[in-house]
């Protein structure tokens, strides 16, 4: 129970400093827009092309967008003295890494929900209600990584960059995964044609929440 | 890691060079010509060693990495980074040579078959980790903050290579690495070749390591002159 106030004290902290200032999810959000526009207008807008591009751009935008919002999460709390503050209480190192997960996950989700309808206007796409399933556990196990990685880069220089350079590598299945999922989808695929990637997307989620959750008091303590 | 102790430098470095020799001798020499690549075939000795070697350093990398996080940096760091480094510098010659080979045999530089991507994807990996490793400024974190990223970058690597595997077999394979029936000659070239590579990333990781201590001596002399920290 101690564990779970903590979080829930922690993803409260990142949202009310967030309903006051509105940096994060307004600039991611502003972003991913940027992202898909620009796609939009350097690929060929013929309708067939642009259709068959539709579920990258949807990542790169969401990949993009992702990155603002987690480079953020932990440099604000070491700017401020606050990660010190974190790490005085009496949690275990885990509460930590969950409760920045959560509110990363929640910013994301946000811009998320509104990034996705416009995607699907714009390239006029018929929506399919698996697709939230698809987003939902892609931006989980982006963020997964994400939030350790964002910890591991906020004691390095030029940390912006550093967090996209680690992070992409490792995070490629997850973003190969979901583009195929996207795109079977949207193309009406059998499930079973896509059904392996559903296994890698929730495979991938599990083994590497677990490996963070592991690895993320390694990488806060002094 | 006492590799020092273990077998004396100046052995280890003689019979490496030894059997770099011979390998050289049978690869270009005794193995006979294949029969429908011709001579550009012999690459395939020295490129099969060479990513075989790489993948053992990063091997080594993780399981040395898994020992700094657990029993705390001291040697294990070092050896992590001298393995990283040296194991990248045979990556890199496995996708160049491999790039060759792809070149005479099938017409192109590159493509985007899984193995090729996953070798892509494994190179980033290593070079993002000697860049962290420049980009962390207090060297009480250096070590802990490499060796998770190590961790995580070779568990990211067979998931990565499922991933490409399926990605890549929805459109059909146009180029694949073809099953080679080695004759007993070849086999015994590529064993060679094989064994000849990997003395030689132990000497080099013997001599790195030699460095590493070098350079940790120098620093706690400087932390504190005039007498051992």
């Amino acid at each position: 129970m101690q564990s779970l106030r903590g979080l829930w004290a922690i993803v409260r902290k990142d949202l009310a400093l967030e309903r006051r200032s509105q940096e994060a999810v307004s600039s991611m959000f502003i972003f991913g827009l940027l992202v898909i526009l620009v796609f939009s207008f350097s690929l060929d807008l013929r309708a067939e092309s642009a259709v068959q591009a539709a579920p990258g751009v949807l990542w790169v935008a969401f990949t993009f967008a992702g990155m603002l919002g987690l480079s953020r999460s932990f440099i604000r709390e070491r700017d401020q003295g606050c990660l010190d503050g974190l790490l005085l209480c009496p949690v275990d190192r885990s509460v930590i890494y969950f409760g920045k997960l959560v509110s990363n996950l929640v910013f994301m989700f946000v811009c998320e929900a509104i990034i996705l309808p416009l995607f699907v206007a714009l390239f006029n796409l018929p929506f399919r209600p698996a697709l939230l399933a698809v987003v939902v556990l892609g931006t989980l196990g982006f963020a997964a990584v994400g939030t350790l990685f964002s910890a591991l880069t906020v004691h390095t220089r030029a940390r912006e960059v550093m967090l996209p350079v680690l992070l992409f590598p490792v995070v490629m299945p997850v973003i190969i995964a979901a583009v195929r999922l996207t795109a079977g989808l949207l193309d009406g695929s059998p499930w079973a044609e896509i059904m392996q990637w559903m296994r890698l997307l929730v495979g991938f989620d599990v083994i590497f929440l677990a490996l963070c959750y592991m690895c993320f008091e390694y990488v806060v303590e002094e | 890691m006492r590799l020092r102790r273990i077998i004396p430098g100046h052995l280890l470095t003689i019979v490496s060079a030894l059997f770099m020799a011979v390998a050289l001798v049978f690869t270009f020499l005794i193995a006979p010509r294949e029969a429908v690549m011709g001579d550009v075939q012999r690459i395939f000795y020295f490129h099969v060693a060479a990513a075989w070697t790489g993948y053992l350093a990063l091997v080594v990398a993780f399981l040395a990495s898994v020992l700094c996080l657990t029993r705390g940096p001291g040697r294990w760091d070092g050896l992590a980074l001298s393995s990283v480094e040296i194991g990248l510098v045979f990556v890199t010659e496995g996708i160049v040579s491999g790039s060759i080979w792809a070149k005479a045999a099938w017409g192109v530089w590159w493509t985007w078959d899984p193995r090729l991507t996953t070798s892509a994807v494994l190179w980033l990996i290593y070079a993002s980790y000697l860049t962290l490793r420049k980009a962390v400024q207090e060297e009480s974190r250096r070590a802990r903050i490499a060796a998770v990223y190590a961790v995580m970058g070779f568990a990211a690597v067979p998931i990565n290579f499922m991933a490409i595997r399926w990605w890549r077999t929805v459109h059909p394979v146009v180029l694949e690495s073809s099953g080679l029936h080695l004759g007993p000659t070849m086999l015994a070239t590529l064993v060679l070749s094989v064994v000849a590579f990997t003395l030689l990333y132990f000497t080099l990781l013997r001599l790195r390591l030699r460095l590493q201590d070098a350079g940790d001596r120098i620093e706690s002399l400087m932390r504190c002159p005039g007498g051992v920290s």
